[in-house]
């Protein structure tokens, strides 16, 4: 009875709050948009027995997707977000790469520090965090004015409110999660593997691609889906460091539901982030299934 | 022998320069006289002043301190219960669901979690406010902490828990007693990361909250959104150094209870 009740409670908690608000997700993405509360149609009415069921899922129809695909506005939003997350994750492997490898070579003694400091923003919340660079990037910002200080640059660049800001934004609030991985991989690893390359007369730069990288490499992976995953779907970056010209399927969402209040429209556009989200989620956990393999 | 060279110094110096300087810029300019953000005019600290007024952040930060301590603990609760079951019980109907049910919301995207429950909450009528937050921010934190607690329950001794029950103690004394204790650092983590994810969320809030209750982000984010501003500035300065109090003296306890209980159980090892 106490293990019933063990495994029912967060069970028909799940169900109730995840399941089934994904399942009203689906079917009002089925349905026709209406001048009404809420503001869709069909809604079941089970009282009216199984004809009203029957002509329920009948009024169901891919309207709505059929409309996502004629409306160029949303693949491009898609392709475009998919782009920015793609890009950012290789930025976000390029700087957290030689920060992880030299965190992994620092004193024993030095780690547990050097980690704390990784950890550390990722507590921060991440709404000031994305903030702070409003101030860094604006046209009279800190940058600007250093650059301009330096001799750098005539004029101030703009950087605020374009796709620039947005990468600089997502590779900032991101970096830990690429970092973190990679750094755990590369701390397991043995430096002998590195001294017997050298003495067979590797030199350090291809023992460093030939030893140190493949060997990293399910850090990286998983770093790069950790980056990937929530990029795609992201909202508060791209609406207050991105313009009007960055589009992320996020904001169209948002947008679709707060400003248009097209609650059909955006439940499709929410199933259709979920479906491309599906391969990249399946392909980070049998990376982690192999690590946890290999560690067992 | 592990060569530290030029180049990690360099890298590490950028690295946690990138990561750090914009921080410090902002709490450095939450002192600025001058309403312009960009122009250093003097050290004040009238900023605080004037957000220790502002009726409408004091409220807001209320709510958001309300709704994370409720989340978070009945999170933690949920989230511990769900754990246990994920790591011991390894055959009942419709596992695979459950355990589906834990990992996809960590992976789902904040915009389909919000406007998933936002239409469960209008479909059953519920009204928005401090409640649907609630019950929001539980859900999605209930799996971070059970992901945290398990990776606890998966290398923890269970003949500990078995003796226990072999001496004479109900199954819900052995948690009690043994259990709980051996896994409490977990739970205790769990706990500040589900408080932590619920003071932060925006965008699950945004869908949720209703006229009647706003939370200290979405009140943040709607200011922000017109620019920089020396307030936000000042609170953000505030809400940084809580965290960082906050995380630094949890790891201090936490290193100090896991010396101790490497004491005691090399104590009992010995017998």
């Amino acid at each position: 009875m106490r293990r019933f009740a063990l495994i029912a409670v967060p069970y028909l908690w799940l169900l109730a709050l995840f399941l089934v608000p994904f399942l009203i997700v689906m079917k009002i993405s089925l349905s026709d948009i209406a001048l009404a509360i809420p503001p869709y149609t069909p809604k079941l009415d089970l009282t009216g027995g199984w004809d009203a069921v029957t002509s329920f899922f009948k009024a169901l129809d891919f309207e709505n997707f059929e409309f996502l695909t004629s409306d160029d506005l949303y693949w491009k939003a898609y392709l475009s977000s998919f782009k920015i997350a793609l890009i950012s994750t290789v930025l976000a492997l390029l700087i957290g790469y030689p920060i992880a490898y030299s965190m992994a070579r620092a004193a024993p003694e030095w780690r547990p520090t050097l980690l704390m400091l990784v950890i550390l923003p990722f507590w921060t919340s991440f709404l000031i965090r994305v903030y702070a660079w409003m101030g860094i990037l604006s046209n009279e910002g800190l940058l600007n004015q250093f650059l301009l200080w330096t001799g750098l640059i005539s004029e101030p660049l703009t950087i605020l409110n374009t796709n620039t800001a947005v990468y600089i934004g997502i590779v900032y609030t991101y970096l830990p999660f690429m970092i973190l991985p990679i750094y755990s991989t590369l701390e397991k690893m043995d430096d002998s593997l590195l001294e017997a390359a050298e003495d067979l007369g590797c030199s350090r730069t291809s023992a460093f691609w030939l030893i140190t990288v493949p060997l990293s490499k399910t850090g990286i992976i998983a770093g790069c889906f950790l980056v990937f995953i929530p990029t795609l779907g992201e909202f508060v970056i791209p609406s207050l460091l991105g313009g009007s010209q960055t589009l992320m399927i996020g904001k169209v969402l948002w947008e679709e539901f707060f400003n248009n209040r097209d609650w059909p429209v955006a439940s499709a556009v929410a199933i259709i982030l979920l479906l491309i989200l599906i391969i990249p989620i399946i392909l980070f956990q049998r990376n982690e299934q192999k690590q946890r393999e290999m560690e067992g | 022998m592990k060569r530290f060279t030029w180049f990690n110094v360099t890298a590490l110096t950028l690295g946690f320069a990138f990561l750090y300087l914009p921080m410090v810029i902002l709490v450095i300019y939450s002192f600025n006289e001058s309403k312009l953000v960009t122009v250093w005019a003097g050290f004040s600290t009238k900023w605080y002043g004037e957000l220790l007024q502002n009726e409408a952040f004091l409220n807001a930060a209320w709510v958001t301190i309300k709704v994370a301590v409720f989340s978070s603990t009945l999170a933690t609760v949920l989230g511990t219960m769900a754990a246990y079951v994920l790591v011991r019980a390894n055959r009942f109907k419709g596992r695979t669901l459950f355990s589906g049910m834990i990992y996809a919301p960590l992976v789902m995207p904040e915009v389909i979690t919000g406007l998933s429950l936002l239409l469960l909450f209008i479909g059953i009528g519920l009204d928005r406010g401090v409640l649907t937050i609630v019950l929001a921010h539980t859900t999605f934190a209930m799996c971070y902490v059970s992901v945290v607690v398990s990776s606890r329950l998966v290398s923890f001794d269970r003949s500990l828990e078995e003796a226990a029950l072999d001496l004479g103690c109900s199954p819900w004394q052995a948690f009690r007693l043994v259990t709980l204790p051996i896994i409490a650092p977990a739970v205790i983590s769990g706990w500040l990361l589900a408080f932590t994810l619920s003071l932060d969320d925006l965008v699950i809030a945004s869908f949720t909250a209703g006229p009647s209750a706003t939370t200290l982000p979405i009140k943040i984010f709607s200011a922000v959104r017109l620019g920089v501003s020396p307030e936000i500035n000042a609170l953000s300065t505030i809400m940084i150094a809580i965290v960082t109090v906050g995380v630094i003296s949890a790891s201090l306890i936490s290193k100090q209870a896991s010396l101790k209980q490497q004491r005691d159980e090399q104590a009992a090892a010995r017998g």
